[in-house]
């Protein structure tokens, strides 16, 4: 049981609010001889797995590290590059670290907004008559659910697959983002959310569904 | 519960077949148009799972729901995609699709030697026998 993260969106789409609860690290270890029989790209000023996935180390999985060394884009911490290091056969064998990327500020924003035009798109694509847009979805590792209010503010919880009761968490967060945020006189409409008191709360009422679906489990 | 309707698209994303049960609503828009917006759609909607999911995903998307039905989404390891709308009640959608696809599809169009994949079924014996099952299953009954 857990819950992942909280997106709020604005009635226009934009992300005011982000906060990941529980995180989980996808991380491999693996020591390699020469040649490398897994193909690296450079991508956005990193190393990613372009082809040969295997161990646990999928494509689009990341370099962290190079013999417990952590990069520093794509350098090494001596300031050595490497893809020159990686293709230097003095080098090997080499223990290699690779992760699932994690998302930034920006991947943030960017899934957000995606997710309010699926919203709008669903209702278009609807075959029966005033459907709202997506309220839940659905992936075999985390499933996402959605509660848009009467202003057009959406609020948004990912959870692990067997998750209960987030409907009522959902209200929940929407009656602190009432208290804490809109009653907030230095808040303005439509603008990110940053206020201590909506955030303390947050985690609290995060924290006591966690333990009571400890309890009920 | 209900079937609304039924798309299958293959590995391009061009629809292969389309077929409607109880549709009360239409889109407003030609077929070819709605297809093409609902392929963008599961397409963004594929990126956006792999993306928000905290770890690596295998099948990925299956199903979103809204407040009057629900879309459900199979893809074969081959990258045909079958989509079905649903209303919100319907179990089982899932089983149904991968039964339309080992009995259906392979049956009567991967095996038709007249049939070349990526473009429309035009097969009468697929239509006929997919409209047969999707009206025997329970899910169309109840």
């Amino acid at each position: 049981m857990a819950i992942y993260s909280i997106y709020i969106l604005s009635k226009s789409g934009g992300l005011i609010y982000q906060y990941d609860h529980t995180s989980i690290k996808v991380e491999v270890e693996k020591t390699f001889s020469y040649p490398l029989d897994i193909q690296l790209t450079e991508k956005n000023k990193r190393i990613v797995v372009a082809y040969g996935q295997k161990d646990g180390i999928n494509i689009g999985h990341i370099l962290l590290a190079v013999n417990g060394s952590q990069l520093n884009g794509t350098s090494l911490g001596d300031g050595q590059e490497v893809t020159a290091f990686l293709a230097n056969e003095s080098n090997y064998p080499v223990n290699l670290k690779f992760g699932r990327p994690k998302l930034s500020t920006n991947d943030k924003m960017f899934l957000a907004s995606g997710f309010y035009s699926f919203y709008l798109i669903a209702r278009q694509l609807s075959p029966v008559l005033a459907s709202s847009g997506i309220e839940f979805l659905e992936a075999d590792t985390f499933k996402l659910h959605g509660f848009q209010t009467l202003t057009g503010i959406q609020f948004l919880i990912v959870t692990e697959p067997n998750q209960m009761n987030v409907e009522h968490l959902l209200r929940r967060v929407y009656e602190l983002y009432a208290d804490f945020a809109l009653k907030n006189p230095f808040y303005s409409l439509e603008m990110p959310i940053r206020c201590e008191k909506f955030e303390s709360n947050l985690r609290l009422v995060l924290e006591q569904q966690e333990e009571s679906s400890v309890n009920t489990a | 519960m209900t079937i609304h309707n039924l798309y299958m698209f293959d590995r391009h994303g061009v629809l292969m077949y389309y077929g409607e049960w109880n549709r009360k609503r239409q889109s407003g828009m030609t077929i070819e148009e709605e297809a093409k917006l609902m392929y963008g759609m599961l397409y963004s909607i594929r990126n956006f799972v792999n993306k928000m999911s905290p770890v690596d995903v295998r099948e990925g998307f299956q199903c979103y729901r809204t407040s009057k039905y629900v879309l459900n989404y199979f893809e074969t390891p081959s990258g045909v995609k079958f989509v079905m709308n649903t209303d919100l009640h319907s179990q089982g959608v899932r089983e149904l699709l991968q039964q339309i696809n080992s009995q259906i599809y392979i049956e009567y169009c991967v095996k038709n030697p007249a049939y070349r994949s990526g473009e429309t079924i035009q097969c009468e014996l697929f239509k006929t026998k997919l409209d047969e099952l999707v009206k025997q299953s329970p899910i169309f009954k109840g």
